[in-house]
């Protein structure tokens, strides 16, 4: 089975504001609050890590649920916000990226 | 999106975040726009590691959007790199203020790969002659227009800033449709403002009263003008207790020399990031906080207004004019333009001229018997 990797698209905007993550759409300037495992994609999303690593370490000890069916959702998640060009996804290692700054 | 954005400035205000910053990268310009108001000397502007520091102090802060202006941003030959750093590091939605006529296809260009949210050109005339007067240079109104063209050709989103004064009280409506011509937005500023140092010779710029009315009741430009004109509902407790706008509260502003102020309309010095960091300013500066305390019902004259509601006094104009607690005299202008009905600022006004014209006629034998 292939590995996807996921980097963030330089061209949104972002920011965590009172814990939610606020991200602006390059594209059309639409803005969208991501929930809680959508801001674990977007923040482990470096281009580097595989998925599967993001879910098993971050997503499956944060909501304790079993890998497969956690990999499956996120699988879906990362497609969904691949069409909105918030994450770009592929079967390769995507070189990039900035850090993301945590607001104090 | 509208919602959203809402929702999110309605978090930044009761977390106290500043949501939306605006960095003056340099006050040198390549333009001498008559009604500028500022010193376009260079009295030592941040380096870029001091910006790209404060940049980074931002985004820890919360700023989510960030306005670069100027002066002309272009002037910077460290430009390019401050914008891929607000950007690509720290993912700031960036709005850009230009008069643009540095920007070539090459530039257009790297403004679409790096990708901001806006760019705002300033446009006076959709006649050359008028905007050039303005600016002072001649051919500025060519080369912002090639610029306009060059950036729209990369899908950016350009927006025509139209300031309106006496030499081109005639041209909005041809700016507008210029404005469409080109496949862009346009807004309209009626407002000259004071110079940043207090001089305020500049204002005589401003159109006068009758030009004021007929741009308020232009339908083109306001839609429904019986609604936009329409006297305003009396003021209930829950508006007396409303912010009389963002400044301090969700929004501030950053000169070249790192002084931050509530607004770049509102120069009551609150600190320097050269020598205290920015959040700390944000949070702790004693005239941050007086001016976040102000509420209307704490407004001199204006509390008693008809106006008071509906009014867009700006408190950094009447700061301006002495105090920010007070009125603005330039949006009581707006606000009779708009109603026919004089603001309580200009009826005191007219009754302290009224008493000055008795002083003055009094006979000395009078004031001598008093």
């Amino acid at each position: 089975m292939s590995r996807l990797f996921l980097a963030r698209n330089p061209r949104v905007a972002a920011r965590v504001l009172d814990g939610e993550m606020m991200i602006m759409s390059g594209k059309d300037s639409t803005l969208f609050t991501l929930n809680k495992t959508a801001t674990i994609l977007w923040q482990s999303a470096d281009g580097t890590t595989p998925l599967d690593e993001i879910v098993e370490k971050r997503i499956c000890a944060e909501f304790e649920v079993g890998s497969d069916e956690a990999l499956k959702d996120a699988e879906t998640l990362a497609r969904e916000l691949a069409g909105h060009e918030i994450l770009q996804i592929s079967e390769q290692p995507i070189q990039q990226v900035a850090k993301i700054v945590e607001t104090r | 999106m509208i919602g959203l954005l809402e929702e999110m400035t309605e978090k930044a205000l009761k977390r106290n975040i500043p949501l939306s910053v605006q960095l003056d990268l340099t006050y040198r310009c390549n333009e001498r726009c008559v009604h500028c108001y500022l010193d376009h000397n260079d009295h030592g502007e941040m380096t870029t590691a001091e910006i790209k520091h404060l940049l980074k102090d931002m985004a820890e802060a919360g700023v989510f959007i960030l306005t670069l202006s100027g002066g002309e941003i272009f002037l910077r030959k460290d430009f390019f790199e401050i914008l891929e750093y607000a950007r690509r590091e720290l993912f700031f939605c960036v709005k850009l203020k230009t008069n643009a006529i540095l920007i070539k296809e090459q530039e257009a260009a790297r403004i679409r790969d790096i990708g901001v949210e806006s760019i705002q050109i300033s446009i006076y005339s959709h006649r050359p002659e008028i905007h050039d007067a303005i600016t002072l240079v001649p051919g500025s109104l060519k080369r912002s227009i090639d610029a306009v063209r060059f950036l729209k050709s990369q899908g950016l989103r350009v927006i025509l800033a139209n300031v309106l004064m006496v030499q081109n009280a005639q041209d909005y409506r041809g700016v507008r449709a210029l404005a469409d011509e080109l496949g862009v937005e346009c807004t309209l500023d009626p407002t000259i403002t004071p110079m940043m140092d207090g001089d305020r010779g500049v204002l005589s710029l401003n159109v006068d009263r009758g030009s004021l009315k007929d741009v308020f009741r232009d339908k083109g430009l306001v839609g429904d003008v019986d609604e936009f004109c329409a006297i305003a509902a009396p003021a209930d407790e829950s508006v007396l207790s409303s912010l009389p706008c963002s400044a301090g509260h969700t929004t501030c502003y950053v000169s070249p020399y790192g002084d931050v102020f509530p607004c770049v309309q509102f120069p009551l010095p609150t600190g320097n990031v050269r020598k205290e960091r920015f959040i700390d300013i944000w949070r702790y500066s004693d005239r941050m906080n007086d001016v976040r305390s102000i509420r209307l019902k704490d407004l001199t004259t204006c509390t008693s207004c008809t106006h008071v509601s509906a009014c867009t006094r700006c408190p950094g104009l009447a700061y301006m004019e002495g105090n920010m607690r007070g009125p603005s005299s330039l949006d009581c202008e707006k606000s009779f333009a708009k109603t026919g009905i004089e603001s309580a600022n200009m009826l005191a006004k007219k009754q302290a001229r009224l008493n000055l014209v008795q002083i003055q006629g009094m006979p000395a034998a009078s004031i001598a018997i008093a």
